[in-house]
C-alpha cells in the first residue's frame, strides 16, 4: 500500500524526523483557510498522488498568501495528473497538501528500500537530492552512497555513521542527518515498510533538516499486524471499483485499452497472454489473474466484468488447469455468467492442464458457444481474427 | 539424477493438517513422494493421513531422518517454520505459502546464510522431479521424466512449459518453482547453477518475467560461464502496461534492471536463446537440443 505524501510525513513525524508545518485539503475554500490558519510568510500547494516527479508536471505549486494558495489549489484539485511515474494511467487529484515553504541551502536525499538481490534492506543516501537523482546517479556511481542494514532483534541497524560524514561536511549537519537516518531505520521497520523515501531531505536557512517530501510504501502482506495502517487502506477512496470487486473476488484484474477481455490463471501466464496478442496484431481489454483460490461463483464475477465493458469486442480464455484450480472450475464460471449476462460477444478457449477434457464437456452441457484453439498462440491469433471479422 | 530430491529424500511437512496441506500431501503420496512426517506444535503424537505428527522439525527428523520439508504454515508464522527447519539443519525446506511479509524473509535470508539449508520459495508451486516424487501443489498430468530443467518464477507458465516439453518428446528432470515474492530462496540463476552441474539434465528452460533482476543475473552466470547445454528462456511481460511508481530508490537500488527488453537483452547477448512466441519454448529446446549434438559430433 503506498501512502499520500501528507499521511508519509504523518508518520515519519510521528518517527522524529522533522516535517514542515502543513495540512491537508480537499476544498479551495479548505485550502485557504488551513493557509490561513497555518500563516506563512510562504506557501507550497502539493498534488496528492501516489506517483512521484510532481513538479516537472505542474502537481506543486508556491504561494504568498492564502489567496494564491486558493487558486493553486483550486487549479489542480479535480485535474489528472501525469508525470514521468504514473504509468499507463493519469492520477486524479483529490487532495492537496498546503505547508510553509522553507527557505532552503542544500537539498539531499535519503531512502530505505529492500534490495531483492542481495534479500537485505539498504539504505540509499546522497548529497544531490531532488527530482533528477536518477539522472545524475546514471552519470556518476558515486552520487548515491548503500549502507547496508541488517536486522537485530526488533531494530534495523547499520554504519549511519559514516555514510552520514561522507554526506554532510559540516559535524553539526552530520549529526542530524544521523538522527534522521536512525528514525527512518525506525519508521522503516515500525511500519513494515517496502519503501521509505525523504526526497528531498533539505537543509534549511537556518541550518534545520527538514523532509520536504516523503514516499512511503507499506507491505500488504504485513497489515495484519499494523491495524493503525491497515485503517489506512480501508478508509482509501479513489481507487478503480472494477479492480476492488475483482480484489474481493481472489481476481487480479486492470483494464487497459484494447478490444479483447482476457480470462487467465496466474500473473505469469496473464503477462504472455497480453504479449501473445499484441504479437498477433491485438491488444487486450484487461489483465486477468485468477487466484488459485478463486470459486467459479468468483470467475462469474470476473467474466461479468469484461462483459460490462463496452469495448470488449471478442473473449480469450486462456487457462492451465494447475494442481489447485482445474479447468473445469473456469468452465463452470463462465457457464453461470452467461446465464446471467444477456450480452454475447465471440469466446475462444484454450484450455490445458488440469480437467482440461471435463472442461469441454462442462462447457456443452452450459451451451456455450466457443472456438476451441489448439494452443495459447493459436488462440490469440483467433481471437484477434474474431475482433476483425465483428468489426467487418 | 535429479535436483534437489532424490528417490530417497524423506520429507516432511509442517503443517499438514491444515486443509490445504492434507489435500497435496494426499496428493504428493499418491504420486510416490516419501512423506514420511508431519510437525503441528500441539498436536504431537497423534497422525494424520497415517503420518506421525511431531512438536517440531528436530524431533520430527530424529526420529524419521527426514531431510526435507514442506512449509505449508500460514503467512504469519511461515517465516519462524522456516528458520527452525534452518536451525534444525535440514537440507531443503520448500515453502508454498503466499503473502509473507517481506521483512520476514529479510530475517530468514540472514538466517539461511552460512547454514546447510536451501529454501526454495515462499509464494512458490514448489519442485516436481517426474517419475520420483513431488514437494509442492503443481499439476503432475503433463510431466515426464526426461532430460529438461526448468527454473521458473511462474507456476502457471510452469505448467505450460511442463507441457509442451512432454508434448515435444523431451521430459523434464526436475521443475523449480523459485518464487513470486521479491525475496526468496534460491534464485533463478542458482537453480540454472544446480541444472549445468545436473547429468540428467541435457537442456534448460528458464522462465522468467518484468520486475527485479533474475534474469539478469542468469545472464552473467551463463555469460561467464559458456556452458554447452542449450539454454532457451521465456520472458513474460513484453507488452505489460507501465507500472506507477513511487519515487527513486527501486530504480536506484537495481541499477535499471526490470523491464522485459533489459533482460531480453542480457540473456540474449550471454547466449541464452529468448523465445518470443510462448507457445514455441518446447520446440525451440528440441531443435536446440538437435543443433547443439550436431555440434558435439
Amino acid at each position: 500500500m503506498d501512502l499520500y505524501e501528507h499521511q508519509a510525513k504523518r508518520l515519519l513525524s510521528a518517527y522524529g524526523i522533522p516535517i514542515p508545518i502543513g495540512e491537508v485539503a480537499t476544498s479551495v475554500d479548505g485550502a485557504g483557510q488551513s493557509a490561513r490558519r497555518l500563516g506563512c510568510n510562504g506557501f507550497v500547494v502539493k498534488a496528492q498522488i501516489l506517483a512521484g516527479d510532481r513538479k516537472q508536471a505542474g502537481g506543486i505549486r508556491f504561494a504568498s498568501n492564502p489567496t494564491e494558495v486558493e487558486n493553486a489549489a483550486r487549479a489542480l484539485l479535480g485535474t489528472k495528473l501525469v508525470t514521468r511515474q504514473t504509468g499507463s494511467r493519469a492520477a486524479r487529484v483529490d487532495a492537496v497538501q498546503v505547508e510553509e515553504q522553507i527557505r532552503t541551502l542544500d537539498l539531499l536525499y535519503l531512502a530505505i528500500t529492500i534490495d531483492p538481490q542481495t534479500g537485505t534492506v539498504v539504505m540509499l543516501a546522497s548529497r544531490a537530492g531532488g527530482d533528477d537523482i536518477e539522472v545524475r546517479a546514471s552519470t556518476d556511481r558515486d552520487v548515491v552512497h548503500r549502507i547496508a542494514l541488517s536486522l537485530d532483534g526488533p531494530r534495523l541497524v547499520g554504519d549511519f555513521d559514516s555514510a552520514a560524514k561522507q554526506i554532510a561536511s559540516e559535524p553539526r549537519i552530520a549529526a542530524g542527518l544521523v538522527t534522521v537516518m536512525r528514525n527512518l531505520a525506525a519508521a522503516f521497520i515500525g511500519s513494515d515498510a517496502t519503501l521509505a523515501e525523504i526526497n528531498p531531505l533539505c537543509i534549511s536557512e537556518e541550518g534545520r533538516l527538514y523532509a520536504l517530501d516523503a514516499k512511503v510504501t507499506i507491505d500488504d502482506n504485513a497489515l495484519f499486524r499494523r491495524p493503525e495502517l491497515a485503517r489506512l487502506k480501508a478508509e482509501r477512496t479513489g481507487a478503480d471499483p472494477d479492480e476492488l470487486e475483482a480484489q474481493r473476488h481472489q481476481i487480479n484484474y486492470l483494464k487497459l485499452d484494447g478490444s479483447i477481455g482476457c480470462v487467465v490463471n496466474g500473473a505469469g501466464l496473464a503477462l504472455t497472454t497480453l504479449d501473445l496478442l499484441e504479437s498477433a496484431g491485438g491488444s487486450a481489454a484487461n489483465f486477468m489473474d485468477i487466484r488459485t483460490t478463486a470459486t467459479s461463483l468468483d470467475i462469474a464475477h470476473g467474466f461479468g466484468l469484461i462483459l460490462a465493458n463496452p469495448a470488449v469486442r471478442a473473449i480469450y480464455v486462456n487457462v492451465h488447469g494447475g494442481g489447485m484450480q482445474r479447468c473445469d472450475t473456469i468452465a463452470e464460471g463462465l457457464g453461470i455468467a452467461l446465464r446471467k449476462v444477456s450480452r454475447r460477444v465471440p469466446i475462444v478457449m484454450r484450455l490445458a492442464g488440469n480437467n482440461a477434457a471435463f472442461a469441454q464437456t462442462v462447457l456443452r452441457n452450459n451451451g456455450v458457444a466457443y472456438t476451441a484453439a489448439d494452443d495459447m498462440s493459436d488462440g490469440a491469433r483467433l481471437a484477434v481474427a474474431a475482433v476483425r471479422k465483428e468489426a467487418a | 539424477m535429479a535436483i534437489l530430491i532424490t528417490p530417497d529424500t524423506k520429507v516432511m511437512c509442517q503443517g499438514l493438517t491444515g486443509r490445504a496441506a492434507t489435500f497435496h500431501c494426499g496428493r504428493m503420496l499418491s504420486y510416490g513422494t516419501k512423506l514420511v512426517a508431519g510437525v503441528v506444535p500441539g498436536k504431537g503424537g497423534r497422525t494424520h493421513l497415517d503420518l506421525p505428527i511431531f512438536e517440531s522439525v528436530g524431533d520430527a527428523k530424529a526420529a524419521t531422518g527426514a531431510t526435507a520439508t514442506l512449509v505449508f504454515v500460514p503467512p504469519d508464522r511461515a517465516a519462524a517454520a522456516i528458520i527452525e527447519a534452518i536451525e534444525a539443519e535440514l537440507d531443503l525446506a520448500v515453502c508454498v505459502t503466499e503473502r509473507v511479509p517481506v521483512l520476514d524473509m529479510v530475517r530468514v535470508r540472514q538466517a539461511l546464510a552460512g547454514s546447510r539449508t536451501r529454501l526454495v520459495g515462499p509464494n512458490s508451486q514448489g519442485v516436481l522431479a517426474p517419475g520420483i516424487g513431488q514437494l509442492g501443489v503443481m499439476s503432475t498430468v503433463d510431466a515426464r521424466r526426461g532430460g529438461i530443467g526448468i527454473a521458473s518464477r511462474s507456476a502457471s507458465l510452469t505448467s505450460e512449459v511442463v507441457l509442451q516439453t512432454t508434448t515435444a518428446g523431451l521430459g523434464q528432470s526436475t521443475t523449480v518453482g523459485v518464487g513470486g515474492d521479491p525475496v526468496h530462496g534460491l534464485s533463478l540463476a542458482d537453480t540454472v547453477e544446480m541444472f549445468l552441474a545436473d547429468n540428467e539434465t541435457e537442456g534448460i528452460i528458464v522462465v522468467g518475467e518484468i520486475g527485479g533482476s533474475e534474469e539478469e543475473a542468469v545472464a552473467a552466470l551463463v555469460g561467464a560461464r559458456k556452458p554447452r547445454k542449450p539454454i532457451v528462456a521465456l520472458v513474460a511481460g513484453r507488452h505489460a502496461p507501465p507500472e506507477r511508481r513511487m519515487g527513486h530508490a527501486g530504480a536506484l537500488a537495481t541499477g535499471g534492471a526490470g523491464s522485459a527488453a533489459s533482460k531480453i537483452s542480457a540473456l540474449e547477448r550471454a547466449g541464452v536463446q529468448v523465445v518470443r512466441d510462448a507457445s514455441q519454448v518446447g520446440t525451440t529446446m528440441r531443435e536446440a537440443l538437435r543443433s547443439s549434438a550436431l555440434a558435439g559430433s
